[in-house]
């Protein structure tokens, strides 16, 4: 493809001449990271801030029948003891994440039920514990795999995903088929764990009463919103402020339980900053987590790999709290071609905290079960992995119908095979022993939508200086928000980067959707393209001081023509321990279409931090749950093991140099979520080609290869 | 209860009061509002609060305050010289060895003392010869910086960064 933008949503306002747009810049608070000076959440300054520890519930179901504060209160230094007797109330009562201290129900162990606030860190914990509640502890079910639980459908997400589709003749296809696959396949409960807890410092002050709050957010305006709801405020008496997140994953991409917490609190206390910092453990019950899935994929084919039939049927938990769904089925909708094709989803109920966004919701599970079973058929067929997909590869969307915007799946795995050396590959189980190692090869497909969220937008102000400033809502989880804007707004505006100044993070700033769904750059770039067109138009090439416009992300009619899609290939070296089964992974390779890139640099670091995730996924990480308690017993960073460095080998990430012309005036996808998406299958599959054992369940700890 | 101690903390001297219990980390970041130190866990778990005392690392949030009374301190932020920043930082900056940059002032911190101890020839787990002069080689430096978690999965470029200052 060539290097123009092109495309029916109309060019960037001055073309690429500026070079800004895929250059390799160096992240522009790079140095304020380094030096540890970037302010987070917790880190502005504050006057005379107090702290808030709170108490969670010990029972998973049940009622709190008293709440004894007198020993806590006694502690000096504790300004506030909250309970569900005192705390303020709240304007809105039927969403229960958000419906803290209203009532005495339980919902799931690791619940707030009181909290204190005091002078000090450490006087506040002491306190916390020392708050005596009294419970009446009811029946609880926290186990899903137990036979007799009940399930049911759940309604479409967010973005409109129904949760059941069918089509063509599913029952006569399985029948017909002459090979078929039938596995099961599970992923447990998995945790976001950014490296930062999440945090809010919450101040109520002046008059009329205004509301900020120092948040740890993928998303201020969002936040903004719940939180205005919530508690019946105006929210333009609302602010939230977020100039630097320190990641999030998805957990961050909405406002949980302990907002509202620091909220009351604050309110009790006015004119004090109340500082919240969940702990890790905190962070197990709190503030979201990928729900374990069972995935029954059966498939039918010709003896050549060519699918006839296409069956995903999805159980997951969720919390009787609030429903969440995560679509681990959609993928299969779009990913290849068959005739006929199902897929279902279900949600066990159950007295847990409320799952939510974890990178690539939906995806991520679900194209582990289903590429883990494209490599079952590549051997029950005798084809190659790469040759059954390019022959399952469909020529339109298979559920709409739809042209591609760009499908370059194969492209990848053909560019990500010369690469990796597939060619050489012998396809033969547990034939290659290195010493006390056997070693495969394996490979999986992702895919990821080109999202972009409506919303969104744009102010640019010409400055005495020369400068133009730049302002929108948008977040900078790590995602390089701060450069990739500058980046955009600087080629808009056909000036140079330093002449742009960005300013983010901030609901005093124009409105911006979530950073979520890999669809900020899409979103908020498309938001900063238009105002820096409307600029040009208003104001010409010389403006005056002072000269500003506004836009927000256009409509795109493509939307509703093309079906947009990123596509990747994941490749993975496995070695396997023979007598201890430790699981290593030597080498992995990742091959992107995601449309342009703006900034190499960062892109590259987000789509090997998505594998890096991936190979975590893939190795080690399992919330294990007590069904005696409800608890998660391995709630911290000793026992929930995440990838360390010593885990990870050479991981490389290329991409096809190309622009996807009905994705938005850029050309540009997102590319924060992708590189999760098969990461874990290519490893399951590595690990199968090594030993012979095929694991259906993540994740690939040492026991699956003994016994 | 209370008691009064003194920090030197890149370079300056802070005199201040905490509460017993405090660890070095909290009094860092809530005593002297010096927050380049950051809190991932609290447990030893992470390395997100790794700092230099006298040279060597430590895990900021398990250490107590008060067993550190007249202790020097250095966090991230007072690694360089004046504007110029320390050359683990600058090739980190030049190899994108972070994202959301949470755990890399620790990252950097725990870099430096790592290249000292090896400079002193400290074996690790992964040293084969314990005779031999030490070489940081890449399994060396991943196996040095696993106590330091980065969620990003940054590793790729931390290793890369690390490497090139080691040389
Ligand atoms: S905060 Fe000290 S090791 Fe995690
Ligand atoms: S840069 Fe985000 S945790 Fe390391």
């Amino acid at each position: 493809m060539n290097g123009e933008v092109t495309g029916t949503v109309g060019t960037v306002g001055s073309g690429t001449r500026t070079g800004a747009i895929g250059a390799p810049m160096e992240r522009l608070e790079g140095r304020a990271k380094v030096t540890g000076t970037a302010p987070y959440a917790y880190e502005h300054s504050f006057e005379g801030a107090l702290y808030l520890h709170p108490v969670l519930s010990t029972v998973a179901r049940g009622r709190v029948r008293s709440v004894d504060p007198a020993r806590a209160e006694a502690v000096e230094g504790v300004r506030v003891v909250l309970t569900p007797w005192n705390a303020p109330r709240l304007a809105r009562t039927d969403d229960r994440e958000f419906t803290i201290l209203q009532d005495d129900e339980v919902f799931f162990r690791g619940q707030f039920v009181a909290a204190v606030v005091a002078d000090g860190p450490e006087i506040a914990r002491q306190a916390a514990d020392l708050v005596v509640v009294d419970y009446e502890a009811h029946d609880h079910e926290v186990d899903p795999s137990s036979p007799d639980r009940e399930t049911y459908r759940p309604s479409a997400d967010d973005t409109g995903v129904e949760p059941d589709t069918e089509q063509g003749d599913v029952e006569g296809e399985l029948a017909a088929a002459m090979v078929r696959v039938d596995q099961t396949y599970r992923t447990p409960r998995e945790y976001n764990n950014p490296m930062e807890p999440h945090t809010t410092v919450a101040l109520w002050e002046g008059d009329p009463d205004r509301l900020t709050l120092y948040d740890s957010t993928q998303g201020v305006h969002v936040v903004r919103g719940t939180i205005a709801e919530v508690l019946g405020l105006d929210p333009e008496l609302v602010r939230v402020v977020s100039p630097h997140v320190g990641g999030g994953f998805g957990s961050k991409g909405s406002a949980h339980a302990h907002n509202v917490l620091a909220a009351l609190a604050a309110r009790a206390l006015p004119g004090r900053p109340v500082k919240f910092a969940l702990t890790r453990r905190h962070m197990f019950s709190l503030v979201g987590y990928r729900p374990d899935t069972r995935q029954r994929i059966r498939m039918g084919a010709a003896e050549d790999g060519r699918l006839g039939v296409l069956v995903h049927d999805v159980m997951e938990a969720t919390s009787r709290a609030k429903e969440y769904a995560e679509m681990s089925g959609a993928c299969t909708r779009m990913m290849y071609a068959a005739p006929a094709r199902r897929t279902t989803h279900r949600l066990t109920p159950l007295d847990v905290p409320i799952p939510f966004w974890m990178r690539a919701p939906g995806e991520a599970p679900g194209m582990f079960a289903l590429e883990t079973a494209m490599d079952e058929l590549s051997y029950a067929c005798g084809v190659d992995p790469i040759e059954l997909r390019v022959r399952n590869e469909p020529e339109r969307d298979p559920e709409t119908g739809l042209p591609w915007s760009g499908r370059n799946l194969v492209e990848c795995l053909r560019r990500g095979a010369e690469r990796f050396g597939w060619r050489d590959r012998d396809p033969e189980l547990r034939a290659h022993r290195d010493g006390d190692w056997w070693v495969g090869t394996g490979v999986a497909s992702a895919t990821y939508p080109r999202l972009t969220m409506p919303g969104s937008v744009a102010e640019i102000a010409h400055e005495q200086d020369g400068s133009y400033t730049v302002s929108i809502g948008a977040a900078d989880l790590g995602t390089g928000t701060w450069t990739a804007l500058t980046q955009i707004a600087a080629d808009a505006l056909g000036c140079d980067t330093a002449s742009v100044r960005l300013r983010i993070g901030d609901t005093d700033l124009p409105s911006a959707s979530v950073a979520g769904g890999s669809s900020g750059t899409s979103s908020w770039g498309s938001a900063v393209v238009a105002a820096a067109r409307a600029f040009r138009e208003e104001h010409g090439n010389e403006p005056a001081v002072g000269a500003r416009s506004r836009a927000g992300t256009p409509e795109n009619p493509d939307q509703e023509r093309y079906a947009l899609h990123s596509f990747g290939a994941h490749f993975a070296e496995v070695r396997v321990n023979a007598d201890t089964g430790e699981v290593r992974v030597p080498r992995m390779l990742g091959v992107f279409s995601v449309g342009r890139i703006i900034n190499p640099r960062t892109a590259r670091s987000q789509f090997v931090g998505g594998m890096v995730m991936g190979l975590s996924m893939a190795l080690h990480e399992e919330g294990v749950v007590d069904p005696r308690f409800g608890h998660v017993v391995n709630g911290d960073l000793a026992e929930y093991h995440v990838a360390a460095n010593a885990d990870v080998g050479l991981v490389e990430a290329e991409w096809l140099e190309e622009s996807d012309p009905h994705v938005n005036a850029l050309g540009a996808a997102g590319v924060g979520e992708i590189g999760i998406v098969g990461s874990a299958a290519a490893v399951v599959n590595a690990a199968f080609h090594a030993t012979g054992r095929r694991v259906r369940e993540l994740p690939l700890t040492p026991d699956r290869f003994l016994s | 209860m209370d008691t009064t101690i003194t920090l030197t903390v890149d370079g300056e001297r802070h005199e201040l009061t905490v509460d017993t219990r405090t660890t070095l980390l909290d009094a860092l970041r809530d005593g002297l509002g010096v927050y380049s130190p950051k809190k991932g866990c609290d447990h030893g778990q992470c390395g997100a609060c790794t700092v230099l005392l006298a040279g060597r690392r430590v895990l900021a949030c398990l250490a107590l305050a008060v067993a550190h009374d007249g202790a020097e301190v250095t966090t991230a932020s007072g690694l360089g010289k004046g504007d110029d920043l320390h050359p683990v930082a600058r090739a980190f900056l030049d190899h994108d060895g972070f994202q959301c940059g949470y755990c890399t002032p620790g990252q950097i911190c725990s870099a430096v003392g790592m290249l000292a101890e090896a400079d002193q020839e400290w074996p690790s787990h992964v040293t084969e010869d314990l005779d031999a002069p030490v070489e940081i080689d890449d399994a060396e430096i991943r196996e040095r910086m696993s106590g330091n978690i980065c969620r990003c999965g940054a590793y790729p470029g931390i290793v890369d960064a690390i490497r090139e200052v080691s040389r």
